[in-house]
């Protein structure tokens, strides 16, 4: 045991796996979006369920029910932002002539298809999000059971839109140490799960690579107003001070990714919807928003770095 | 039962709660409240006993420290004692009428708060016997006798038949809302789904949910994470607008729960009135009870939202 301690395998410059290399966020080469705007608008939308009999075990995603079983409560209560929250969401969104990515869980598709018949009308992005919340991608899982978790989720998503489905969300954002390599074998063409940079970068995965998107998780709707308590005025002032932050940053350093993680079951209710329409309608008044879907984001990204993803993805 | 097992799931555990369709917020029928009114509000103090030492192996602890837990007994007790005289004040001053969660042990533990109620033309429902006594574990034929106990304490020392119900302490089981029609109830808040009523599936004869909140809960936002007064009055007041708003076009129900020991703290109380005087100054708002809105919802447009259900569940039975 001491000599395990005391002993340090990756003790080297650069990171301790093989994922991708360190990039500094300063010394990336400049992204142009479209138009010359400084800042991509990515709006998610996670379309959930989460079921009564979730395991504890591993570990509960944000939002799991945790009132002991059967948890009609907390279920009723995620399930009103597929019923009510999410309509809320589109009517904001309608308003201002945007887009989303709906980040949807396999379950919701067979229980909600009056719901996704109203997120392809709207021609948003579908992106898969696992099975449902009670089946997280873990460390212990077997690679053939996650290859079977994420071929039937990508299946059932595009059996029902008919759409390509190309971004990937795990639930709760859990990966396994082939997660990246089975979704790059399934044509996945990016994940949204690290939370380690404002800007898109190419992970390695397994013989080929896929696309890291930059999706907040210390400014999603759940970690802050849900996981924080912090109110919705709160939430307002901080997303609206990373826009500015970031719309500041692009004049040096060029392009720039602000996501929201929004989710039904929590800016959706009525106390937070107004705020929402606030953020959307203070950041659209400017004209320094490129509003994009995860995929444009991602493909424009590629597009623009294919040297530096070389680089990158070097072994 | 295997929970919490990595992977592992019983098979005799549900998946789906399975008790309502999915109606979702856009083509859904049109309901319309007395008077024209927009906006069904209503008010629901949480009124608690919790016992010093009660029984073990409910599942959960039910007071965090070991007994006897002399702070937190008291800190229930303060909403007994202080509390609930001060939310009274306040609910009557706006002339609020409320629909009572009641633990039906008050009634023999402190009849005047009950008798209170009474006298101000307050609706008492059934929150079950002690709010230390959670319904998880037990068979169908013991929820039968609990709620019964309940149903039949809150009649003999008021005069109401109870008409809905809350389990206590957001305990359930897989079937009590099954149990519910055979005692004579009419209306749960056991399920939140929605901003209106909602037809849910029985064993037998009807039920509805009738919208009441974890979301702008004063046990939760002040009590449990931590709000202050001004922000909890906050959150109340952009709820009531926002549901105001869409009630125009259609109908909507907004429940305000409330716990005397949480609500009924002097420095709380200023923001009860804030929220109420707010309610109250608005023209097209229903000043309902509970039961009210459950009569109106039966009557009108019960059998309409039936027609709109999916044929295909929100989780089939």
């Amino acid at each position: 045991m001491t000599d395990d301690r005391l002993t340090y395998r990756h003790r080297r410059r650069g990171l301790d796996h093989n994922w991708f290399e360190y990039e500094a966020i300063f010394g990336r080469a400049p992204l142009a979006w479209p138009g010359g705007r400084p800042v991509a608008l990515w709006i998610s939308v996670a379309v959930e369920f989460f079921p009564l009999d979730a395991p504890a075990l591993p570990f509960r995603p944000l939002g799991g029910l945790d009132r002991g079983y059967p948890d009609f409560w907390s279920y009723s209560n995620r399930d009103y932002g597929n019923r009510i929250g999410i309509y809320r969401i589109m009517r904001v969104l309608d308003g201002l002539g945007l887009r989303a990515t709906a980040a949807v869980n396999a379950a919701a598709v067979r229980r909600f298809p009056r719901l996704i018949t109203e997120i392809v009308r709207r021609d948003w992005e579908i992106a898969a999000h696992g099975l449902d919340m009670g089946h997280v991608h873990h460390g212990a899982l077997a690679a053939v059971d996650e290859r079977a978790m994420i071929e039937e989720t990508r299946d059932t998503l595009t059996q029902a839109t008919g759409l390509a489905v190309k971004g990937w969300y795990s639930p709760g954002r859990g990966e396994s140490i082939d997660t990246l390599r089975l979704l790059c074998e399934n044509g996945f063409e990016y994940a949204a799960d690290w939370a380690n940079d404002d800007l898109p970068y190419m992970m390695k995965a397994g013989a080929g690579t896929i696309c890291a998107m930059p999706l907040t998780h210390e400014l999603a709707d759940r970690v802050l107003l849900v996981h924080h308590n912090r109110t919705v005025e709160d939430y307002e002032r901080q997303v609206l001070e990373a826009f500015h932050v970031l719309e500041t940053e692009a004049e040096r350093y060029g392009g720039r990714v602000l996501s929201l993680s929004l989710s039904p079951w929590v800016i959706g209710y009525p106390h937070r919807i107004v705020a929402l329409e606030r953020i959307l309608a203070s950041i659209m008044k400017s004209d320094a928003v490129w509003p994009a879907t995860g995929i444009a984001i991602a493909d424009t990204y590629k597009g623009q770095t294919g040297r530096q993803i070389a680089r990158n993805t070097q072994a | 039962l295997r929970r919490g097992e990595p992977g592992e799931r019983a098979v005799s555990m549900l998946t789906d709660a399975g008790r309502y369709d999915y109606l979702p917020l856009i083509d859904r029928p049109k309901i319309e409240w007395p008077g024209g009114a927009s906006l069904a509000f209503w008010a629901a103090p949480n009124i608690e006993f919790y016992e010093l030492d009660p029984p073990d192996g409910q599942g959960r602890p039910l007071w965090p420290r070991p007994y006897p837990d002399i702070l937190n007994y008291s800190l229930r007790d303060y909403g007994n004692r202080a509390g609930v005289w001060r939310m009274m004040e306040a609910l009557e001053r706006f002339n609020v009428r409320a629909s009572v969660s009641l633990n039906a042990a008050m009634c023999d533990h402190i009849p005047d708060i009950v008798q209170e109620c009474v006298r101000l033309g307050w609706e008492l429902f059934s929150h079950g016997i002690y709010n230390t006594r959670l319904i998880s574990g037990l068979s169908e034929d013991e929820v039968r006798t609990v709620i019964g106990d309940s149903i039949a304490t809150i009649r003999r020392h008021s005069g109401q038949d109870v008409a809905g119900f809350l389990a206590p302490a957001i305990s359930a089981t897989e079937t009590f809302l099954d149990l519910l029609p055979e005692l004579g109830i009419r209306y749960t808040v056991d399920m939140m789904p929605d901003d209106q009523p909602v037809p849910l599936k029985v064993r037998s004869g009807r039920l509805i949910a009738v919208p009441y909140s974890t979301e702008i809960n004063d046990i939760r936002v002040m009590g449990m994470r931590g709000y202050s007064p001004d922000e909890w009055a906050a959150m109340v007041k952009a709820c009531f607008d926002q549901l105001y708003r869409e009630g125009k076009d259609n109908g909507t129900v907004m429940c305000m729960p409330l716990h005397p020991f949480v609500v009924g703290h002097p420095h709380r109380i200023a923001a009860l009135h804030d929220v109420l005087d707010h309610v109250t100054s608005r023209d097209g708002v229903w000043l309902a009870t509970a039961r009210e809105i459950a009569d109106w919802y039966y009557e009108r447009h019960y059998e309409d939202a039936l027609r709109f259900c999916d044929v295909v569940p929100g989780g089939a039975r």
